[in-house]
């Protein structure tokens, strides 16, 4: 009897802990190939032959992806901020009036990015790009600006979808609260919803930056002259083989990464145990 | 009755409604149907390199539309190939995450207390650090002279190594690889929420462990297996970097030949012609996934009133 209601919380030990362990190496063990083998001497990602820290000296001596990497993160950031604020507005609208017509077309559009492959993406709006060049004369010539769109559009759908579902948890007795009192809607927006749904705009923001910096597609179809991204850079690079430095790049991002979802992650969850 | 509409519709806030609606129509709508206009349009040298639609000359209106680039794609039996080469594949890559993704998904779902957090972390984290970079890793993993060949070699397992890198197997392990998360993560937010008391109900009645999970937990977990499977389908069909970085030259996908009709051979009409029937193909999966998208929205929110 004791055995079988324990049944339904104790799944077979070994199953769950090999599938997990699996699992995990299958997810962890190329980033780990990656952060080893940057201190790697040899220019071949694949004998270890010593430690060294030549491909974080040759990384910082290559000026051409230190460039691509100082404009995709001013692009990130613009897009981050852009996506964040854009995301928000369609969350809370998606959220709380969901009641209008065309709200289907509306979660539609919302959604499509999340999905869509970043080929159609990055055609479809290259070609309204030249088309309102053609017929408006802008804009003349492709570059950051184009860009920033183009990932803007991708991101806003990851935003939503994350500030959606915090505003959803939200108890609505504290904006009805301040309703009742006479403060205006947007009043109320600004000093009780958005404090309380701030955490999940800085996930959304955080997430925007890293996919924008991620993109290789958008940012290809989109770019202009000059306007060569890290992405792209680093693809057209290692499309033809392994190339040290990159991994010496990727390391860092690792670590960067890392640190601050951890960060991010803690904060998180001490706001919630303590938070409303 | 229209009046206290249209009073609601002000009250309900259009104008709130209405930016980011814009910004949706202008950069996703509007682009979709320039697509779908230029796939129609006939090659021109200039710029644009595209005829236009309509042209008014002498005063006369001329409608003109070009069924060139379908004509192509309907008798040239390579791009056939490549439609259903891509639909494989996706249609493997979303079974292989399945399969690996369930478990994982139910074990997560499963484990108690601070461990859980642990391990979704752990499976979010890949989600935000580069793509690129990760199926770049698989490239120094997979290759005749790399890490798992020297692995198997050493192990005794093998004598020669296994060309893996530069095939359709190279190109499955980093499709599985960069959209198990996309699965797992929807399905572990289903089963999570899943009530343990029908669980115990199901053992009380004397239900054995397979026949509880084939009765209740597998049935209650469709919708997000569902949603994950989309999740993983849809984006693989067009998927572009994965295949050209770890694939071999007779890997066929949509997106490479979409994005080789535009770069390489500057075919905008061929290529957006392309891009229409791979969207009209991803239409099916898409709209299954806008209605339980719309429905967890919708029910959700009533259900929070």
């Amino acid at each position: 009897m004791a055995a079988m209601q324990r049944a339904p919380n104790a799944p077979s030990r070994v199953g769950r802990i090999s599938t997990l362990t699996l699992g995990y190496l299958f997810l962890y063990i190329p980033i780990l190939t990656l952060v080893v083998f940057s201190f790697n001497d040899s220019s071949m990602m694949t004998s270890w032959t010593g430690f060294s820290l030549r491909w974080y000296v040759a990384l910082m001596n290559d000026q051409a992806l230190l460039r691509a990497a100082s404009l995709s993160l001013q692009v990130a950031f613009m897009t981050a901020t852009a996506a964040a604020a854009l995301g928000t507005w369609a969350g809370y609208i998606v959220a709380r009036k969901p009641m209008f017509k065309g709200f289907g077309l509306y979660v539609g559009l919302l959604t499509a990015p999340l999905v869509i492959p970043e080929v159609v993406l990055g055609i479809s709006l290259l070609l309204l790009f030249v088309e309102m060049g053609s017929v408006f004369g802008w804009p003349g010539e492709r570059g950051l600006l184009t860009i920033w769109v183009g990932h803007t559009t991708l991101c806003l759908a990851f935003v939503t979808i994350i500030v959606q579902s915090r505003i959803r948890d939200l108890d609505r007795a504290y904006e009805e609260a301040a309703l009742d009192l006479g403060a205006k809607p947007l009043h109320v927006f600004f000093t009780i919803t958005l404090p309380l749904i701030a955490p999940a705009i800085i996930s959304g923001w955080l997430l925007a930056f890293t996919l924008s910096l991620d993109d290789v597609v958008i940012a290809s179809f989109l770019s202009g002259p000059g306007s060569t991204l890290l992405s792209p850079e680093i693809f057209s690079r290692v499309r033809l083989g392994l190339k040290p430095e990159v991994n010496a790049l990727a390391t860092i991002f690792v670590v960067i990464v890392g640190v601050f979802v951890v960060v991010v992650n803690r904060l998180q969850r001490k706001q919630e145990t303590m938070g409303p | 009755m229209i009046g206290s509409f249209f009073s609601r519709l002000k009250q309900s806030g259009f104008w709130v409604i209405a930016p980011p609606y814009a910004w949706l129509v202008l950069f996703l709508l509007v682009p979709f149907l320039l697509v779908l206009k230029i796939s129609v349009a006939d090659l021109n040298f200039g710029i644009p390199p595209y005829t236009s639609l309509v042209d008014l000359s002498d005063n006369v209106l001329t409608f003109t539309v070009h069924l060139r680039g379908y004509a192509l794609l309907f008798s040239d039996s390579l791009y056939l190939m490549t439609y259903l080469s891509s639909i494989k594949m996706a249609a493997i890559t979303t079974v292989c995450c399945i399969l690996i993704g369930y478990p994982m998904a139910y074990y997560i779902a499963r484990t108690e207390g601070s461990l859980r957090h642990l391990l979704l972390l752990a499976v979010i984290l890949p989600f935000w650090t580069s793509l690129l970079l990760r199926v770049y890793a698989w490239v120094g993993i997979l290759r005749n002279d790399g890490l798992l060949n020297n692995f198997l070699i050493w192990m005794g397992l093998i004598d020669t190594p296994l060309e893996i890198y530069r095939t359709d197997l190279a190109v499955y392990i980093g499709l599985v690889y960069a959209y198990l998360p996309f699965f797992i993560l929807p399905l572990y937010a289903n089963l999570v929420k899943l009530d343990a008391r029908l669980l115990d109900a199901a053992y009380d009645l004397g239900a054995s462990p397979v026949r509880a999970f084939l009765a209740v937990t597998l049935p209650l977990s469709l919708p997000g297996v569902v949603a994950g499977a989309m999740l993983v389908f849809i984006p693989t069909v067009g998927e572009y970097v994965i295949p050209e970085m770890l694939g071999g030259a007779d890997t066929l996908m949509m997106g490479r030949v979409m994005w080789s009709e535009f770069f390489t051979n500057a075919d905008w009409p061929m290529a957006s012609a392309v891009t229409v029937i791979m969207v009209l193909i991803l239409l099916v999966p898409l709209v299954v996934l806008q209605m339980n998208q719309k429905r967890s929205f919708l029910s959700e929110t009533k259900g929070g009133q």
